[in-house]
């Protein structure tokens, strides 16, 4: 084991698993001259038939992944950056979500759709999408959005060998942080498995991708006034560790969801409405949303970084829900 | 003509009486309410489907519309399931999940008929591309119609298809007409087929309501795809009878005597004379349409005796693994 980057797990991931099924191959935009360090040496050791650039068409690459997919392959797409799902919706809606049911379990399509959440580094409003909500509410897809590249790894590689189409949204402000990456070829963590970040029993704060450190953070600064905040990761919102969830509700109750998408309709909100429905019994205050405001992504620095989630606004929240505590010894 | 010829010409005349006389008997019971929701027929259409489907071998792969119950059918679908999918029932081809747009059987290669126009182009390239990828020689034929061309799934899958060299067959069925609106109001070019010229792609015109005319150009293109030449665009000049969808008759406009005019070029009838031109006994041909009939009227029998799905059904195959059935449906 060796400390790795997010953007070295998803190499690791996909190397290892071309490596074990020769069914796996991956397309997409760039993919050879390896833009952002995923495919390093991938040319080498599979060849252009396994790693292939497409032309700029995500309709058409996104739903050829679909149709290859029922033939037997297992593809591994990389559509980039999660904006460049708009043109695609077509395929992802109407025939990878849908092809399996409306066939009545003739097809089945395991593929992976890799895409990042490229946001917070004035990129502008169509570059800046944290989108795996909207895709919530179609069923049949799974959806993972990891943390950190540990989880990465593990999730991306039980992805890959899923029978049901996955879209892997890789949260860019995670990229450059390291973890230890096991070197087991069967290192899987399985999608609709959460994890506890930490455990504390005043406040559960349930984060999502990039929200999560940011979560970890305000935890440490709301310690210090004595507050114990618990951060709960689903690292999969589809399917959704709902157990995990209402068991740390149950414990602390207390709940702020913390989520890098706009907060209506967004993935924190659909858990709101969960802990609402489902632990309303255990809970002392209501369930907070920490999210990004209903605006589009401005370019200008000095009023983007404002609108997203930020360990302060959860630490006024966790202050608001649990009272304002003094330190002990204060 | 050998007897081996004629075996092929039997079973082309077989499959297009089937799609015909299945339609006909699937219009008159959704006329009496017996099949719920749409029904867009193919009938005018059968030369097309079974001409194209007669060149393929059975493992290849074939995509369809929501004009879907021809394109099954002429890659050789048994009609049971297909006639219990159109009346709901548990027994029907997609369990009753898909109905009228979406008969399809993987088991002869059907990768599925779609509604959403156009959408089926990429999904042929992909499984194009996943025989490249296996080597395993089969090709993928794709089903569309005139108005499907202006969509940009069309053209995309297209270029995908051309410029990776995949074994893929492109059938442009032209009706001329999208619902109501003509083609020439559309297609900014007078044959739909010109437009495999930006990709670089070989094109074939032929008449859709000649199935052995269909079958040589297909047979090109498959011959082609085959042995690594890559994609052709075969357009089949066809037409349809009946409105975009069953009791859609306000939206069609008035078409004048053109249905008329077309049926003079029947594809069943003009085969049916060419067969007996060639020697064919009418006698047999007259066989195999009471055969034909036998058999769907117990494909409609089997359906109405098939039971409804269950209510969990509604939650198996969205994912592979059954979703949870919520506490109100059980309760």
């Amino acid at each position: 084991m060796a400390k790795a980057t997010f953007l070295e797990a998803i190499r690791q991931a996909q190397y290892e698993e071309m490596t074990r099924d020769e069914r796996v191959f991956i397309m997409g935009e760039d993919i050879i001259c390896n833009v952002f360090g995923t495919t390093t040496g991938f040319v080498d050791a599979f060849g252009t038939e396994r790693v292939r650039d497409t032309p700029i068409s995500e309709n058409g690459f996104i739903g050829a992944a679909g149709g290859a997919a029922m033939v037997g392959m297992r593809p591994i797409v990389d559509a980039t950056i999660s904006s460049f799902l708009y043109p695609a919706m077509d395929q992802i809606m109407s025939i990878i979500a849908k092809s399996r049911y409306i066939y009545g379990g003739q097809a089945r399509l395991p593929l992976v759709i890799r895409s990042c959440l490229f946001y917070g580094n004035s990129n502008a409003a169509q570059h800046s999408d944290r989108n795996y909500s909207m895709f919530m509410n179609v069923p049949g897809l799974k959806i993972m959005v990891p943390s950190n590249a540990h989880d990465m790894k593990g999730m991306l590689k039980a992805a890959v060998r899923d029978d049901d189409p996955v879209l892997c949204f890789e949260d860019s402000t995670c990229w450059m942080s390291k973890a230890e990456l096991p070197d087991d070829p069967d290192f899987l963590i399985p999608l609709g498995k959460g994890d506890i970040k930490r455990e504390g029993s005043d406040v559960s704060i349930i984060a999502i991708g990039g929200a999560v450190p940011l979560a970890l953070k305000a935890a440490n600064d709301l310690a210090a006034e004595g507050i114990s905040a618990e951060v709960v990761d689903p690292r999969s919102l589809v399917p959704l560790d709902k157990e995990l969830i209402l068991r740390s509700v149950r414990k602390t109750g207390r709940a702020i969801t913390v989520d890098p998408a706009h907060q209506t309709c967004s993935a924190g909100s659909e858990i709101a409405a969960i802990i609402a429905e489902r632990a309303f019994d255990a809970l002392r205050g209501p369930v907070l949303r920490i999210a990004t405001a209903d605006t589009h992504l401005p370019f200008s620095p000095a009023i983007e970084k404002a609108l997203y989630p930020s360990p302060e606004r959860i630490v006024a929240a966790a202050r608001k829900l649990v009272g304002v505590r003094q330190p002990e010894n204060a | 003509m050998t007897d081996g010829q004629n075996d092929r010409s039997l079973e082309k005349y077989r499959r297009m009486q089937r799609i015909r006389q299945f339609e006909d008997l699937a219009e008159a019971i959704h006329a009496q309410g017996e099949i719920p929701g749409s029904l867009h027929t193919y009938a005018g259409q059968e030369a097309s489907g079974v001409g194209a489907c007669m060149a393929l071998d059975d493992t290849d792969y074939m995509v369809g519309t929501h004009r879907s119950h021809g394109h099954p059918i002429a890659k050789g679908a048994k009609l049971r399931p297909l006639m219990a999918e159109l009346l709901g029932k548990a027994t029907g081809i997609c369990k009753g999940k898909g109905g009228s747009m979406h008969l399809s059987d993987f088991s002869v290669g059907s990768l599925g008929e779609t509604s959403i126009v156009g959408s089926g182009v990429p999904v042929a390239a992909g499984a194009a591309l996943g025989s490249k990828l296996q080597g395993n020689g089969r090709v993928a034929l794709c089903f569309f119609g005139d108005g499907a061309t202006n969509e940009g799934a069309f053209h995309e899958g297209m270029n995908l298809a051309a410029v990776w060299a995949l074994p893929a067959i492109f059938v442009c069925e032209n009706n001329g007409y999208a619902v109501s609106t003509p083609a020439s109001a559309t297609v900014p070019v007078k044959d739909v087929a010109e437009r495999a010229r930006a990709y670089g792609m070989p094109s074939i015109i032929v008449d859709g309501q000649d199935v052995d005319a269909v079958e040589a150009a297909v047979a090109e293109a498959v011959g082609r795809a085959r042995t690594g030449g890559g994609p052709t665009l075969v357009e089949t000049k066809t037409y349809r009878y009946a409105d975009h969808a069953v009791n859609m008759g306000r939206v069609l406009l008035d078409r004048g005597g053109e249905v008329d005019e077309w049926r003079k070029r029947d594809p069943l009838a003009l085969y049916r004379a060419k067969l007996i031109a060639g020697g064919t006994a009418a006698a047999l041909l007259d066989a195999i349409e009471r055969e034909v009939a036998d058999e769907v009227a117990d494909a409609l029998q089997f359906a109405r005796d098939s039971a409804w799905p269950e209510q969990a059904e509604a939650f198996d195959d969205v994912f592979v693994d059954r979703l949870p059935i919520p506490d109100f449906i059980t309760a």
